[in-house]
């Protein structure tokens, strides 16, 4: 017979410690139904007919934010055989407000008090069977780091399960108690009556979520309203607020009989790490030394060897050429040789080089995180980003983008709460990548006599997008309606555990590399199809003796009036732009191939000649559209490998479109104001409808600026309280 | 009426909450974090750009921001 566990526990608790402590290799991990929130099922190493769910980290059971409602949806409806409560023993008040919960849920349960050597060390400790007798349920001192307890906790939660040994329903004061008694009473029959604690419990906390199927009746409804009412009207407070002090004040009886405190008035390790780290006048130098550190080594060095290694080394002098004179050998065909070197290879092989640089990355992530600096990063950064309805966590995701837009966009899973993950997904593509430099450097070479301001106003413009994009988001109705306050613990210090880091860091690289395989594939050889045959005069596959134009030519010939109001409607930029979404660096070559010159590497070289036909044909000699062009290239969708990172932290198809056609827009918006109105600024003259056009599109951003946020904040100010 | 909020506090005091203000997911998530009546708060530290407020409450570090600081009524 099978047995479920589930682990519930804080966040920081040492929950995922001890998981893989528990399960060793034999873990799933997938999502929870349609939100980004990772779902963790592993077997039992000593048993295989257990089966472990790790449930997200919360901190209570309440209706409020997803991480909860998934908790205790699973917890109520997918029937778990046992709850596993990990506490922290060094942080033991506060965590047991969420065992306190629990109790309530009649279910059965063991309590697995980690980290008690710590709390030990400093003289303190925890009376085990006290805390037996006060939860009614079976305690296990562990240490999930050094793997102590870890199967004694298990075996207890085995027999725990066997037992039906469920935990002790809190007891509240008279008063509180009399309210529940009532409430059970009102139940509907269907409620059986081990749950009936729960439900009055909710019904007390006015918990929506949780009793809308209780299908109570109006004349039930109202006598329950009307004796809430009396109580709230009594205590002066409302009823949530009512049993919250309820159950903390039944914690500070539990933890005055079951711990030992012993305060030595020293301040701890963390605190005097925190008082140099998060100190007012070195926090700041500080953080900049840290990410230039994660930025030097992923960005700059090791993680660069490994990607050029893996792009020139293994891809181009390895695989490619080894496929193609394996498949010449084979004497296949050349239309088959080429769709499977130039388009599959080549295309998922351009989306594989990020692999290493993205481990390097997530390597250093996870250790910032596991060691409780991740924490601090939000609490120093958090008043630059809110105002563009960021997080203070949002400056890793922006900052990494610098190199690269995949990791960048993957470092906000470290985002808790869902809105600004969202946000920062939305943006962080909008810097310029490294891949996007040779767009900027063409543009400058070709037209501005390699200006260096140019670069400098292809990062402003970014930022810029980024700002501009929180201030317009955060208004809309989509973000406005969950604003999530921002009260975060600032976990104790540890160092960081290898298994954690190796295994996060393998989890978020192995999702890259699956997507590399599907959607990037595919999208490769679509793109390889267009760019190979040809419809002009007969349906034929592009040689260098029969040429003529391709399907992608025509379908820039179809598209190039889009661009038309954004100075660069010809078929040869509109094909670099669609190109563009394989990799950003295509973008330039194509302009090596689809210019006259017949010597197309020129281009990269600086070859002023290269230069002065490119600008002539592409850009008409003019800056402007030169410019134009740069900011859609910056600012439109990413490439492909960019598009499949954002489907995936995203794991929504409806914010997936959202996100892209809203970079597609915002940059289409952008360019558009630029050429029109800046035709007027350079020329002194312009097109009538185009301005008119910029000029909707300038009074509309404005006003989504500018006009007040869709829904009211949650946040209530004092001021209008009281 | 003068109200006294934890915003208002300077780094090193340590106060009692009084009373929380505001409403629903707010008002909720700062009293599962323990700051709930009757609490005792120490101000640790205010950020280097003056916001966010580290306080320490129940035994453990929390941080948050002034506007949330200011619903909770502190003697």
């Amino acid at each position: 017979m099978g047995i479920k566990v589930a682990l519930v526990g804080n966040p920081n608790c040492g929950k995922t410690t001890l998981f893989n402590a528990l399960t060793g290799t034999n873990q799933r991990i997938g999502n929870w139904p349609g939100v980004t929130i990772e779902k963790k099922e592993g077997k039992w190493k000593e048993n295989a007919e257990v089966t472990i769910v790790d449930l997200p980290g919360i901190y209570s059971l309440s209706p409020y934010s997803l991480e909860e409602v998934i908790a205790r949806n699973y917890l109520l409806t997918e029937n778990p055989d046992v709850i596993l409560n990990i506490i922290d023993g060094t942080n033991f008040e506060r965590n047991l407000y969420l065992t306190t919960q629990l109790r309530e849920m009649d279910i059965p349960m063991v309590v697995a008090i980690n980290m008690a050597d710590l709390l030990e060390r400093n003289g303190s400790s925890i009376d085990l069977k006290k805390l037996t007798r006060e939860l009614g349920c079976e305690i296990v001192s562990i240490s999930a780091l050094k793997g102590t307890g870890v199967s004694e906790a298990a075996k207890a939660a085995m027999r725990a399960a066997s037992n039906n040994t469920t935990p002790i329903l809190p007891v509240y004061e008279n008063e509180l108690e009399d309210t529940l008694k009532f409430l059970e009473s009102k139940l509907p029959a269907s409620v059986p009556q081990t749950q009936h604690r729960w439900y009055a419990v909710k019904l007390f906390e006015k918990d929506e979520e949780a009793v809308t199927h209780l299908d109570l009746d109006e004349t039930t409804k109202a006598e329950i309203d009307a004796r809430l009412a009396q109580v709230e009207k009594d205590k002066d407070d409302d009823t949530e607020s009512i049993i919250t002090v309820a159950r903390y004040d039944l914690i500070e009886h539990i933890t005055s009989n079951c711990l030992k405190k012993h305060s030595t008035g020293e301040l701890s390790i963390s605190g005097k790490i925190d008082r140099v780290v998060t100190n007012r006048i070195l926090a700041l130098p500080i953080f900049a030394l840290v990410m230039w550190v994660v930025y030097y080594i992923s960005i700059g060095t090791i993680g660069t060897w490994g990607t050029d290694f893996v792009n020139d080394t293994f891809f181009g002098e390895w695989i490619l050429p080894g496929a193609a004179s394996l498949l010449e050998g084979m004497g296949t065909a050349d239309w088959l040789n080429s769709l499977v070197v130039d388009g599959a290879i080549a295309g998922v092989g351009a989306v594989l080089g990020f692999v290493p640089q993205m481990l390097v990355l997530f390597f250093l992530l996870s250790i910032l995180e596991d060691c409780g600096y991740m924490a601090r990063v939000a609490f120093i950064m958090d008043r630059v980003f809110r105002k563009f309805g960021l997080s203070g966590k949002s400056f890793i995701p922006l900052l990494v983008a610098t190199g690269c837009g995949v990791p960048g966009i993957m470092a906000s899973r470290t985002i808790e709460q869902d809105r600004d993950r969202k946000m920062t997904i939305m943006t962080t593509a909008f810097i310029p990548c490294s891949a996007k430099m040779p767009i900027v450097a063409l543009i400058a070479g070709a037209l501005f006599n390699n200006n260096p301001w140019v670069a400098f106003a292809a990062y402003f413009i970014g930022l810029g997008a980024v700002i501009v994009s929180g201030i317009i988001l955060k208004k809309t109705r989509w973000f406005a309606g969950e604003a999530a306050p921002f009260v975060m613990e600032l976990p104790d210090y540890h160092a960081p555990i290898a298994g954690n880091v190796l295994r996060s860091t393998w989890e978020r690289g192995w999702s890259f590399i699956k997507r590399a395989g599907t959607v990037i594939f595919a999208a490769s050889v679509i793109i390889w199809i267009l760019n190979s045959l040809s419809v002009d005069g007969g349906f034929h596959y592009i040689t260098e003796e029969n040429g003529g134009a391709s399907l992608l030519e025509n379908i820039g010939n179809m598209f190039a009036w889009i661009f038309a109001p954004l100075g660069f409607g010809n078929w040869q930029a509109t094909v670099s732009t669609i190109l563009g979404l394989v990799a950003k660096e295509e973008v330039v070559g194509t302009f090596g191939t689809l210019s006259s010159m017949a010597n197309a590497d020129l281009a990269m070289e600086g070859d002023p000649t290269m230069y002065a036909v490119i600008a002539s044909e592409f850009f008409a000699g003019s800056g402007l559209v030169g410019i134009s062009f740069m900011i859609f290239n910056l600012l439109c969708a990413p490439c492909f490998a960019a598009m499949g990172a954002i489907k995936r932290e995203m794991n929504n198809p409806k914010w997936t479109a959202f996100a892209i056609g809203y970079m597609c827009v915002f940059a289409y918006a952008m360019s558009l104001m630029t050429y029109q109105f800046g035709s007027w600024l350079v020329y002194g003259t312009g097109d009538i409808p185009g301005t008119i056009a910029a000029t909707i599109v300038l009074v509309g951003m404005l006003y989504l600026m500018f006009r007040k946020p869709a829904a009211k904040e949650h946040a209530v100010s004092l001021a209008k309280s009281v | 009426m003068h109200v006294r909020t934890l915003k208002s506090a300077k780094v090193g005091e340590t106060l009692k909450v009084v009373k929380l203000h505001g409403q629903g997911a707010v008002k909720r998530r700062i009293m599962d974090m323990g700051l709930t009546k009757g609490a005792s708060v120490y101000v640790r530290r205010v950020a280097p750009l003056a916001d966010p407020i580290e306080v320490t409450v129940r035994g453990y570090e929390l941080s948050l921001r002034k506007a949330d600081a200011d619903l909770i009524e502190v003697e």
